[in-house]
């Protein structure tokens, strides 16, 4: 993809990111929080690919270093959002 | 646009409407799962297309991170929220760093100018996500002193940084070969640096401000890296998270009437050496009060309950709990008002009183709340100071004016359950402790509660 297409992306996301997300109540920010942080494990797909290509021994170690820590991220913050939405009860 | 780009495409859409459904507790828990499915086919989408499905190493990496964060995610308690946020921040952010690290290393030479330029940024935004958070985790977990520490030169030493690694991307996206690695390398070294430097001169009550700030870098960094590897999907959930972090930054900002510059400076606000000056004495008056505690509570009809850090420090939310049990067995209306900066990260008091199962409808947000104080019968106030203090409406130049706060001071009688009379984090003597109507009762929430309960049975 071109440079420019790919900053097209990341304004368009940043701006449809900030319209659905400003509506969330504060109530519930922690747990978004923890959401979005969970989904800042993305940069696994990026690290899945870059170790898979890595010839270097010492790269390919970085990059599985790289896989671990983002899938910590992803799964651990996915269910530590679940957990504490799950508390959330009416009357 | 081929195969894979529709699919980063739909896979956006269906995180958006998972956020979508973030902003009602009802709809939410559904909303988190389907960001996670999405996420689970984004993992899937790349190992096929890319026809690397069968590489053990890479499942061998999820299947550890995998564990860990489960573990991870299943032991940690209610109250270590902002810690688990804040090492949850690092990772991704050290992930980023590494994978921009790993392209440099592996095929620096057939990178185009401006693959080279972002993975340098990478390395450096996620580097400064990763030590960052560290010490934030650090003084969250109270294993590093909560206090903004400056050190010598320190406005310097970050100047000196940032020049440092603007220097090194510019040189790092320009030369051949060998140097770039070592660029790469210190960038990484001088973010680090930075990082910690930027995240130890902010005090504990800033806290959320800097937990939401790397928030928005960790997405930040996943989206430059997806801006180098040239993967949509990666530049558009990164920027979401962006996006996100950049607003509740900017909501924590305003709710605490603190520019972000001011924070990333580690400037409590003028007014920490008038510590002394709210001492004993100006709280005598209350032993000539009509109504004693226990009347006033026995005599209340409209009950507003505010929680502040004090509650979680002191793990007072289960008394908390069992104190609006006895106030609705007698009858009584209660309320919560939660202040937007109450506790160390946005919605921190929501998330502790909604583990001891207190209703959320019952939960208030402060302008919906305010209104309600002048016809309140009694408000309790357990471990807060700045956000029902006054003075942020009537003393004009304290650094706290202009601060929105709870309207506390317009109810009829308040019980301030805090563990002394000092002034909170801001420093500013509270006015509202010199009112006559308030009674005070001061030690640890948890045993103060009791006292109130004992009262009310």
């Amino acid at each position: 993809m071109s440079p420019f297409t790919l900053i097209l992306i990341f304004i368009i996301a940043t701006l449809a990111g900030y319209k659905v997300i400003n509506e969330v109540p504060s109530l519930l920010h922690t747990p978004l929080m923890s959401g979005m942080n969970a989904l800042s494990g993305v940069t696994v797909l990026g690290s899945l690919v870059a170790t898979a290509s890595a010839v270097a021994v010492g790269n390919v170690f970085l990059g599985f270093l790289a896989i671990t820590l983002a899938t910590i991220n992803l799964v651990g913050g996915f269910i530590v959002t679940d957990r504490m939405l799950r508390m959330f009860k009416s009357k | 646009m081929g195969i894979y780009e529709v699919s980063a495409l739909i896979l956006t859409v269906l995180i958006l409407l998972g956020i979508k459904k973030m902003s009602s507790p009802k709809t939410a828990v559904g909303g988190n799962l389907l960001g996670a499915f999405s996420m689970f086919c984004a993992v899937i989408l790349v190992l096929i297309y890319n026809g690397i499905v069968d590489v053990e190493l890479l499942w061998l990496g999820i299947l550890i991170g995998g564990v860990l964060g489960y573990i991870l995610a299943m032991r940690v308690a209610m109250i270590q929220m902002p810690q688990m946020v804040g090492l949850l921040n690092g990772l991704g952010g050290a992930a980023s760093a590494l994978v921009a690290i790993v392209v440099i290393f592996e095929s620096y030479s057939q990178m185009g100018m401006f693959s080279r330029v972002t993975s340098q940024l990478a390395i450096a935004v996620g580097g400064m996500t990763f030590s960052g958070s560290m010490v934030a985790v650090g003084k969250l977990d109270r294993r590093l002193p909560s206090q903004p520490i400056v050190i010598y030169g320190h406005n310097v030493l970050n100047y000196l940084c940032i020049a440092g690694i603007v220097f090194l991307i510019i040189a790092g996206s320009v030369v051949q070969d060998r140097a770039a690695m070592f660029f790469a390398l210190a960038a990484a070294v001088i973010s680090l640096t930075f990082g910690i430097l930027f995240a130890i001169r902010v005090g504990g009550a800033d806290m959320p401000i800097t937990i939401s700030l790397l928030n928005s870098f960790s997405g930040l960094a996943g989206s430059i890296c997806g801006l180098a590897l040239g993967d949509p999907l990666l530049v558009a959930v990164g920027a979401i998270v962006g996006a996100s972090g950049l607003i509740l930054t900017g909501i924590m900002c305003r709710a605490m009437n603190r520019s972000l510059l001011e924070v990333l400076n580690g400037s409590v606000g003028a007014a920490l050496a008038l510590d002394d000056e709210c001492g004993g004495t100006l709280f005598c008056e209350q032993t000539n009060q009509k109504k004693t505690v226990a009347e006033v509570l026995t005599e209340a009809q409209k009950v507003i309950i505010v929680p502040g850090y004090g509650m979680a420090v002191g793990q007072a939310q289960w008394k908390v709990k069992e104190l609006l049990d006895v106030l609705e067995a007698k009858g009584k209306e209660v309320k919560f008002a939660i202040h937007p900066v109450a506790g160390r990260m946005p919605g921190h008091m929501n998330v502790l009183l909604a583990e001891v199962d207190v209703p959320y409808d019952q939960l208030c947000e402060m302008d919906a709340i305010n209104p309600e104080f002048p016809e309140t019968d009694l408000v309790i106030v357990i471990g807060a100071c700045d956000v029902v203090n006054p003075a942020a409406i009537s003393k004009e130049g304290t650094p706290i004016y202009g601060m929105p706060i709870l309207r506390v001071d317009q109810a009829r009688h308040i019980i301030i359950c805090n563990m002394d009379k000092n002034p909170g984090y801001s420093g500013v003597p509270n006015p509202l402790y010199e009112q006559p109507n308030v009674y005070f009762l001061l030690g640890n929430a948890a045993d103060t509660l009791d006292e109130l309960i004992g009262y009310l049975k």
